[in-house]
């Protein structure tokens, strides 16, 4: 029998952002449990108290840094997607110049590495604003989330835009034809239209904003990683407490961010069968 | 023998993408309760004719008077405009986020700010009207091809419109869907409704249409009533067309 030579290239897979899977965790509490373990036995010749007694006891301590990650990581969001869906906005809008503006902002704030962003917000921010009469204090943390915002709005930036021109045109058109203004056809038509394909992407950029929250540690900000490094030295800074002190810290990102990702493929699969 | 001015008056309308001529004047009427058929090969220009009328597409030269408003005009008011002018389309462009019901609502209500229980108390009458009872509350995913026409149909009519133009508005559907669509149309016709339709429905044209023009490359080649057109064109073009399709 002749075999034709056909070259059967499998289509390539579309890219998708890495999503934390349950593998992951799995990982991850191996890890944590073989550090403590170490830890411990090393502990236990040394007559120290236990590691797990030991992080117990800075539980209170470290909760309240992961805490203050979580409403930075929220707070940025927030501000972040306002900005971000004016911008995304502004990348359609009727006017050229418009567009232009956006169109860059959009790029400069999307191709910047975070932890410079978040260096720029910490030293050129002033401490404090005057608005009216009133002053406003700018401390660190704050500073430190309008940092994480600008990256954040970038990035909800091109998502709003890519929802926007995923409609079909006949959407505008059909609106148009029944007298309906462009304003009042992007409110009611469109941007309806457009939330569903957005969640997922928003909901995966949340996730990594809520990671980026440690960067904060470096420009002095008194978040969880930050804190990690506090106890480690006011233990005395033993060399066996490292693992499972920043394991700890992990498996907290880890327990906060991976049902964010389920529900975001949950959300993409759903969606997909719907359109 | 008419006294009335015609509805819709294009007068030598001239139009170009960039640098193709789509349309190189063209001319023709539609008195008030008239039926006219546009055919012609695809890329003849009929769809822009249309866009053209209610602007959605700019004309380069020439007049559209629609009800006396000169659509080419800078100061045009548009949304004056396609209040008198509805438009149905090939893909019927329903809005999949809102229901049947709200489909036909949305514009009375938000564009022309009419009461909302008149709106609604209309919207199923024309949902009725279309044959549609009972899907008010459907989305447009959930119906067929045919089903979402006649919506966008009801949906268009819910604007009071003095005419309504009719974009190839079966060319996407089955054929088994085609007829209850243009049932619809056939009895909005016989309503006195001002229709311009373009249509490759040759047979509907002949059975429904006062007058045909055939376009063919941005010109209206030859127009005349349903009988004679189909009976005896003239022009070669005409001729060749309607042999392939007929």
């Amino acid at each position: 029998m002749k075999v034709l030579p056909v070259i059967l290239r499998p289509a390539p897979a579309p890219w998708r952002a890495p999503v934390l899977d349950r593998r992951h965790g799995l990982f991850l509490a191996l890890g944590l449990v073989l550090a403590v373990g170490a830890a411990e036995a090393q502990g236990a010749a040394a007559a120290h108290p236990s590691v797990l007694a030991t992080l117990w006891r800075w539980t209170p301590l470290l909760m309240e840094g992961f805490v203050f990650n979580i409403a930075i990581s929220l707070l940025a969001m927030a501000i972040g997607t306002v900005m971000g869906v004016l911008l995304g906005l502004g990348q359609v809008a009727p006017s050229a110049a418009l567009r232009r503006v956006a169109w860059f902002l959009t790029q400069f704030f999307r191709n910047a590495p975070w932890l410079v962003l978040l260096f720029f917000a910490m030293f050129l921010l002033p401490f404090e604003v005057r608005v009216g009469g009133v002053t406003i204090p700018l401390p660190g943390w704050l500073k430190a989330t309008i940092g994480f915002s600008l990256p954040v709005m970038a990035n909800t930036a091109e998502i709003v835009r890519g929802a926007i021109q995923s409609i079909p045109f006949g959407q505008w058109e059909a609106a148009e034809s029944l007298a309906f203004s462009r304003r009042r056809t992007l409110w009611m038509i469109i941007l309806p239209q457009c939330v569903k394909r957005m969640l997922p992407p928003w909901m995966n950029l949340y996730s990594l904003v809520t990671m980026a929250t440690v960067l904060a540690s470096v420009v002095g900000v008194t978040e969880m990683l930050t804190l990690v490094s506090e106890v480690h030295a006011a233990e005395g800074g033993r060399a066996e407490l490292l693992a499972p002190l920043y394991g700890y810290a992990l498996i907290c990102f880890f327990l906060y961010c991976y049902p964010i990702g389920r529900l975001t493929v949950h959300l993409e699969r759903r969606f997909q069968v719907r359109i | 023998m008419n006294p009335a001015p015609p509805l819709l008056s294009v007068r030598d309308v001239h139009k170009k993408f960039g640098d193709v001529e789509v349309l190189k004047g063209v001319s023709f009427d539609v008195r008030r309760g008239e039926v006219i058929c546009i055919i012609g090969p695809s890329g003849s220009g009929k769809s822009t004719i249309l866009r053209c009328i209610n602007a959605l597409v700019p004309i380069d030269s020439g007049s559209i008077l629609v009800d006396g408003q000169e659509v080419n005009d800078p100061k045009l008011d548009k949304l004056a405009l396609r209040r008198k002018v509805g438009m149905v389309f090939q893909q019927y462009n329903l809005f999949p986020h809102k229901t049947a019901l709200q489909n036909v609502m949305m514009a009375p209500i938000h564009v022309l700010k009419q009461d909302k229980a008149e709106v609604e108390a209309r919207a199923y009458r024309l949902m009725k009207k279309v044959r549609l009872e009972g899907k008010e509350q459907s989305y447009p995913g959930e119906l067929s091809g045919g089903q979402q026409q006649r919506v966008a149909i009801a949906r268009s009519l819910a604007m009071n419109p003095e005419i309504i133009l009719f974009d190839e508005v079966t060319a996407a559907l089955d054929p088994e869907t085609v007829k209850e669509v243009l049932v619809t149309i056939r009895e909005l016709a016989e309503d006195g409704m001002t229709c311009v339709l373009v249509t490759h429905e040759m047979g509907f044209a002949r059975e429904v249409g006062d007058h045909i023009y055939f376009t063919d490359r941005g010109v209206i080649v030859e127009h005349g009533a349903p009988k004679e057109f189909f009976a005896q064109a003239q022009d070669p073009r005409t001729r060749q067309f309607l042999d392939q399709i007929l």
